[in-house]
Parts: C-alpha cells; structure tokens; sequence
C-alpha cells in the first residue's frame, strides 16, 4: 500500500436538458425574475474596437438545426486582452467590455446571433501569437458535456494560416470547420456541425 | 519591463472515462448530437486558462431564495428544502466568489418553460431558478423546494429522478460545469437513461446530495448537502518560467 493522495474527482457533468433558459437565460423560457440577466453583452457600447456580428446555426447528424442549443462564448477585447485577473494586460480593458456572453436560439429556427468587437490576437504558448478567435461551450438536451470549440474569422486568413491552435488539426480541410465566412463588412456565419459531414473540431482542453 | 508571458498553470487533464461519453444511445437525443471525431486535445492558453467574473452587483437580495424570487401571492407549494454545499477544486481548495446557477421543476414537475408542456400545473409562486456567488471559502446556498419527478420521451415511461440543474463557472472557461444534484433515496436514480449515462456508479454517487439534518431549519425546511468538484489546477509553473521564479 502506498499513501493516498486525497485528490477530489471533478463531479460528472450531466446534460443541461431542454430547459436550461430557465437558469441561465429565463427571459428566454417566457418569464421574467431577475433585474439583470447575465451575459446579454458581451462587448458596452464604450468599449473600443470593430462592431461585428456573429449569426449562425448549430446543426445535428441529422442536418436539422439544434433549436433548443445554448452557447457561451468567450473572447478577447480589441487589443488581444481578457478582462481576468490572469491576464498581465487586464487593467487595460474597457470597463464596458465583459467578454462573454450568452447567446440563445430562435426557438423555431436553430438561429442565434450577436454582437460584440472583434477580438485582437492573443498570445499563445512558447512565445507565439493566436490568430483573434472566440471561444465558445455549447451545451443543450442531448450533449452530455458541454462541448468546445473556436471560432476564427475568414478575412485574417494570414493570421489564421500561422496560429498555432489551427495548426494542431492534422486534416487541412478540417481547420476550416473553424473559421466563420463573412457574409457582409462585420458579419460572420459561423455553422457548428455536431456530426457526421463537415464535423465541427471540438476540443479536450 | 520585458513583454512578459501570462503566468499560465494549467488545469488537471479531465478524466472523461468519469464523464458521460457523448454517444450515449440509451439516452436517445444524444445519438444525433454527439461528435463522432476524436475530440483534439489542446494545450491550455490564455484564452482557456482565464474566464469571466463576477460581482456582487450583478445580484439582486433574493436571488438564491426560490421560495421568495417569484412569490406572488405567497410561499410556492412543495417541500421546503435549503440546498448548500461547498465548490472545490479536485485539490480541495475552496473556489470562492464563482457563480452558482440552479434551475428546476416545481412540486409536481413541471417546469415553467414554454416549451415544456407536461398537464402538472405551473405553480403561479414558483419561478424554479435561482444564483449565487460562493463566500471566500467556497460556500453556497438556496432555499426552495423539492422539486417533483417527471415523465419524459425517452422510452415511453421513461421518468427522471427529482434533480435540480447546476451550473457552475470556477474562475476559468477551461472549468465550465453543468450537471445535475440528485436526491438521496429517490428510487428513479438508478432507472434514469440520463444519470445512467454516467459509467461509474461513484460518480452517480458523488451527484446524489444527502439528507442533512443538521443544517435543516427545525419546524421550517429540511436541508440537503451538495458539494460540487471542479477541475484542480497545478500550482507550479510550466515552461514559460519567469525571471527570478
């Protein structure tokens, strides 16, 4: 026998189910109980930087559009800051720009959207500079544990060919599950495929 | 001062053999929502390693308080619970001032969704949501009450335990955790396709909150103890070493 080393296992994570509006979101579930909502904005409008938005649709094996899908995304302001204590550049960060959001479906459509800035290139490991991305977490009836990914954005293809997260995904073809198209000056369309076809890169971070 | 790197310590690798795969097909609806790839394992950076925060003003006074956030005419129909427990690290350590969302169904389990369509009635007092913030050492808690059974669309008689949702923030995008709080002795837990998606029946454990005696409010609500885990962090620093560390 040796000694124990006491490590806690992280509790199991089980699937948010069809009502999630309801603690995360309850405007969207048809009610209303808080003052505040969290996560309506993402970026005030004092915080500096190029006004985008970002529509899309999370589609199943099916190729049917997940209605009732709940997503989560998390970036970076305009100068590549995250407004977290962890980040050396934080006190820089607008006061109007939190960062993350959350963002809910047309419940008839799949379709959800919305608006921030874009984000600026951020450091990544060993000295190396992330091409902008928004992270996002997904979770909804169905998905077990929520899932991640990132979203880059079609126009910094430069940018997007030296970053070392893109990089990673062995299958070229397969990168470009992660780059949103531009539809028009400031608009992206980024498409989550959960399966099958054109599968979007989730990772295990 | 030199371009300094972010101090990045990263997380403990999550153990998905203790989590529920993403194909599960006894719970049906995760057949056409699961990837089939291998998820890319990704070395953390700034941008997983740092997450949103909190304050106290994004709260109002009686949003942990389910009895009280969407009284109307009075206290909502149920068992009156307190839910408390502490947020951990899987090294123990307390994870203070992090978010705690719950969401349930009320009494006869239904929930108050317009999507949600079950013939139990909507009970008129009982919103079924509520947050909070952990105190400085990793404590929470809510007064509602139990919430009841429900059928669902899995198998035809498929119903779930009494469970209420939990969502949870930790202090980092690479810790984001829902799951769901479980009741001690409730005999649906070990019939649930859902819970059964979770291979180890410890783990099941570890999301059944047990009967507390001692916190309950005699002649008032009885209390149940939910501790939530999240993902430890290694305490030293990897590579990107700085000067004088």
């Amino acid at each position: 026998m040796v000694q124990k080393l006491d490590y806690l296992k992280e509790s199991a994570s089980q699937t948010a189910g069809p009502y999630v509006h309801i603690g995360l979101a309850p405007g969207a579930a048809g009610f209303d109980i808080y003052e505040k909502q969290l996560g309506e904005v993402i970026a005030g409008p004092k915080t500096p930087g190029e006004r985008i938005r970002v529509e899309g649709l999370v589609i199943d094996g099916t190729g049917a559009p997940v209605k009732d899908v709940l997503l989560e995304v998390w970036q970076a302001d305009a100068s590549g800051a995250y407004p977290h204590p962890e980040d050396p550049r934080s006190a820089n960060v607008s006061s109007d720009f939190r960062g993350w959001g959350r963002v809910i479906t047309d419940f008839d459509t799949g379709l959800w959207s919305f608006e921030t800035v874009k984000p600026g290139a951020v450091p990544g490991r060993n000295g190396t500079t992330q091409a902008p991305h928004i992270l996002f977490w997904l979770v909804s009836r169905g998905i077990n544990i929520g899932l991640q990914t990132r979203m880059y954005f079609e126009d910094l293809a430069d940018a997007n060919a030296k970053d070392p997260v893109l990089n990673m995904i062995e299958l070229v073809a397969r990168r470009e599950t992660l780059v949103a198209k531009q539809t028009e000056k400031g608009v992206y369309r980024f498409e989550i495929r959960l399966q099958g076809d054109g599968e979007t890169v989730f990772f295990d971070v | 001062m030199r371009n300094r790197e972010p101090k990045l310590a990263e997380f403990y690798q999550r153990d998905r053999d203790w989590h529920p795969a993403a194909y599960t097909p006894i719970y049906k609806t995760s057949v056409a929502r699961s990837p089939q790839q291998a998820l890319l394992s990704l070395d953390e950076t700034i941008s997983e390693i740092t997450g949103p925060t909190f304050g106290h003003n994004d709260f109002g006074a009686l949003d942990h308080d389910l009895l009280k956030n969407y009284a109307k005419t009075g206290d909502p129909v149920g068992e009156r619970i307190i839910v408390h427990g502490r947020v951990l690290d899987e090294s123990g350590r307390p994870v203070p001032n992090t978010l705690v969302e719950i969401w349930q169904a009320n009494a006869g389990g239904r929930y108050r969704h317009k999507k949600d369509v079950y013939f139990a009635p909507i009970d008129p007092n009982f919103g079924g949501c509520g947050r909070t913030l952990t105190d400085a050492n990793g404590y929470y808690f809510f007064r509602t009450i139990k919430p009841g059974p429900y059928p669902w669309r899995n198998y035809l008689n498929s119903w779930r335990p009494a469970h209420i949702h939990v969502s949870v923030f930790g202090t980092a995008f690479s810790q984001r955790l829902i799951t769901q709080m479980y009741f001690e002795g409730d005999p649906l837990i070990p019939l649930c396709p859902i819970v059964k998606t979770i291979p180890d029946p410890k783990a099941v454990e570890q999301l059944t909150a047990a009967l507390d005696l001692n916190a309950a409010i005699p002649q008032d609500s009885i209390a149940y103890k939910f501790d939530i885990v999240l993902r430890g962090r290694r305490s030293t620093l990897f590579e990107n070493r700085l000067e004088g560390n």
